[in-house]
């Protein structure tokens, strides 16, 4: 009997999730060694701690196999399809912040807008005989976008990293990434359409609506929340 | 209230021999289709409603979201002669949105390949549809998808504004904002002024990364130039459409009221004599023209490949349900498909699955 919390397991974003939770009487840590997963719950018992990849909570959080966990919004959007029914988002921790968003070549004067956008495309296919590339690991929140923003004759490509470098290396066009101060944008010469972006994410804490609550476990979680006050 | 896939299956069977007897000729195609077609035709939102797998050999491949593509390649690769044909099967549709709709389901369908006299093809397969599901209790909905493109095609513009609304007939909220932005409605982005006015609009811009050149970016300046030199899109005009697309009366009404909109936008008049030639063909076979209902804007945001006569039988005691059957003609994919050769081509598809569910509620 306890409920599980899920954290990401490496860097930055994990610091500052351990800080989050002892500013609130919560201490988080790792145990064992350097290399270990494993974790301990110091301050409210009946809370075990999981250390994984921060992609990788979402889809736990949608089976029920955490009962809460720390991971970006732009996850959860991505990977969950109706994901308002799959998880409740608890607190936004202030940490995190990036946009999703979507950015042209800073050459191309004439673009700005969607509009724009679409309107370059329909030119960009008649001229090279293919649509648009548009590359990203967002697949679906970008195409929701797109479509939603009217912007058609555009392919998505997959690229999974380096993603600004892809304009160069003449595999895309355009992009739709996440950033969050832009200067890996501007030092690879490309500029953010002037639009609500895609989606403004930063670490949150989400409960799963799907884990299953002993009659213990649901007092463990009030017990929880109450010391974190979300 | 479950429908077994092997009921459907039986019921599916049924209504293709119905359609048989109706002079079409079987036809089947492979489940598996290669990707490629299918997103040249409808671009990438097609992936959020259809399932793309791998295969290690032919690339990207994707489970039929429908017959209509395959079928008409068929008819074209084996000499576009005037045919009919029949089939049945599943198709497959990923449910992003709605989970809690079908995402396999039979489609039993009806293909009408004929060069001359349109309107008695449309007849033809309306009027089969309509016989075939009299027993159900449903509501027939008819459109033209025809008239809107004749509309925008008679605007008084210029021809870039008129392929660019072309372009996004389908898209009724971007086609709005063409319209609030080629009238006036909505003002220029300010960037887009900046832009205008600059004396090298190449001045700051960094370097030429990426495969769209600067003698395309010169060419979309150029364009927008002379879209802003045209000056605004006239309010009458827009309101033409407006009042057009408000059409949505039984046929006799809905003809009228196109002949006095085509007073002042004579570019429409052939669209709706096409019309007004179906409506005596259906007369002809015993459709009730005079309760038939006709909705201008019918058809446009879910059947991207119609571009003249649309259809749709809905089951009026089941709101929540999607339309039972669903049809129109698609003579310009056709003409895409065939490469430059074109087959003029009326269809539709009834899902037996959805029939089966009103049945055992009845």
């Amino acid at each position: 009997m306890s409920i599980k919390l899920g954290v990401p397991s490496k860097g930055r974003l994990m610091e500052k999730t351990f800080d989050w939770f002892g500013a609130r009487g919560v201490r988080l840590s790792r145990t064992g060694s350097e290399r270990e997963y494993s974790g301990a719950v110091e301050g409210v018992g009946g809370v075990d701690l999981v250390l994984l990849s921060a992609g990788e909570i979402p889809r736990e959080l949608a089976a029920g196999r955490l009962h809460l966990g720390v991971t970006g919004t732009d996850l959860i959007h991505e990977k969950l399809v109706q994901w308002d029914q799959k998880v409740e988002p608890l607190a936004e921790l202030g940490f995190g912040q990036a946009d999703l968003i979507v950015a042209v070549p800073s050459c191309w004067v004439d673009v700005t807008t969607l509009d724009d956008l679409d309107a370059a495309a329909a030119a960009f296919r008649a001229a090279h005989g293919f649509r648009m590339r548009i590359a990203t690991k967002y697949h679906r929140l970008v195409r929701d976008y797109l479509r939603r923003g009217g912007v058609a004759d555009y392919q998505l490509v997959d690229s999974q990293g380096a993603t600004e470098g892809t304009v160069k290396n003449l595999t895309a066009e355009a992009i739709a990434d996440i950033t969050s101060t832009g200067e890996t944008l501007r030092a690879n010469h490309l500029k953010v359409l002037e639009e609500e972006p895609v989606l403004r994410s930063q670490a949150t804490l989400f409960r799963s609506r799907a884990a299953r609550l002993e009659d213990g476990d649901r007092q463990v979680l009030r017990g929880l929340t109450e010391t974190l006050g979300v | 209230m479950g429908v077994s896939i092997a009921e459907e299956r039986a019921e599916a069977v049924r209504l293709r021999a119905r359609f048989a007897e109706a002079g079409a000729e079987n036809v089947d195609c492979a489940i598996l289709q290669p990707a490629e077609t299918l997103l040249d035709l409808y671009g990438e939102d097609i992936r959020a409603r259809a399932y793309v797998t791998q295969d290690p050999a032919r690339g990207e491949v994707m489970l039929r979201p429908d017959f209509t593509v395959p079928v008409v390649q068929m008819h074209m690769q084996s000499g576009a002669a005037p045919s009919r044909y029949t089939y049945c099967g599943e198709v497959f549709r990923r449910q992003e949105e709605h989970p809690e709709r079908a995402s396999e389901y039979f489609q039993v369908g009806y293909e009408l390949f004929a060069d001359e006299a349109p309107a008695q093809a449309d007849a033809e397969v309306f009027a089969l549809f309509a016989e075939t599901l009299a027993p159900f209790g449903l509501r027939a909905v008819t459109g033209d998808i025809g008239i809107l493109t004749a509309a925008v095609a008679g605007l008084k513009t210029s021809e870039r504004r008129r392929d660019a609304l072309m372009r996004h007939i389908w898209r009724p909220r971007r086609f709005r904002a063409l319209l609030d932005r080629y009238s006036g409605r909505t003002p220029p982005p300010p960037a887009r002024k900046a832009l205008l006015e600059a004396q090298d609009a190449m001045a700051g811009a960094g370097p030429m990364i990426g495969m769209r050149s600067e003698a395309e970016i010169a060419a979309r300046i150029e364009a927008l130039r002379a879209d802003a030199a045209e000056g605004p899109l006239c309010d009458s005009q827009v309101q033409l459409i407006d009042t057009l697309l408000a059409v949505r009366e039984t046929c006799p009404y809905a003809l009228e009221h196109l002949h006095d909109i085509a007073v002042d936008l004579p570019g429409l008049l052939p669209a709706v004599e096409r019309f007004e030639r179906r409506c005596e063909a259906l007369a002809a076979r015993g459709i009730d023209v005079e309760a038939l209902e006709f909705e201008a804007s019918y058809g446009r945001t879910s059947m991207e490949y119609y571009d003249g006569f649309v259809f749709g039988f809905l089951a009026p005691q089941r709101p929540d349900l999607p339309p039972v059957a669903t049809g129109g003609r698609y003579d310009a994919l056709t003409a895409r498909l065939g490469q430059g050769r074109a087959a003029p081509a009326v269809g539709g598809v009834i899902r037996p699955g959805l029939l089966l569910q009103l049945e055992g509620r009845a």
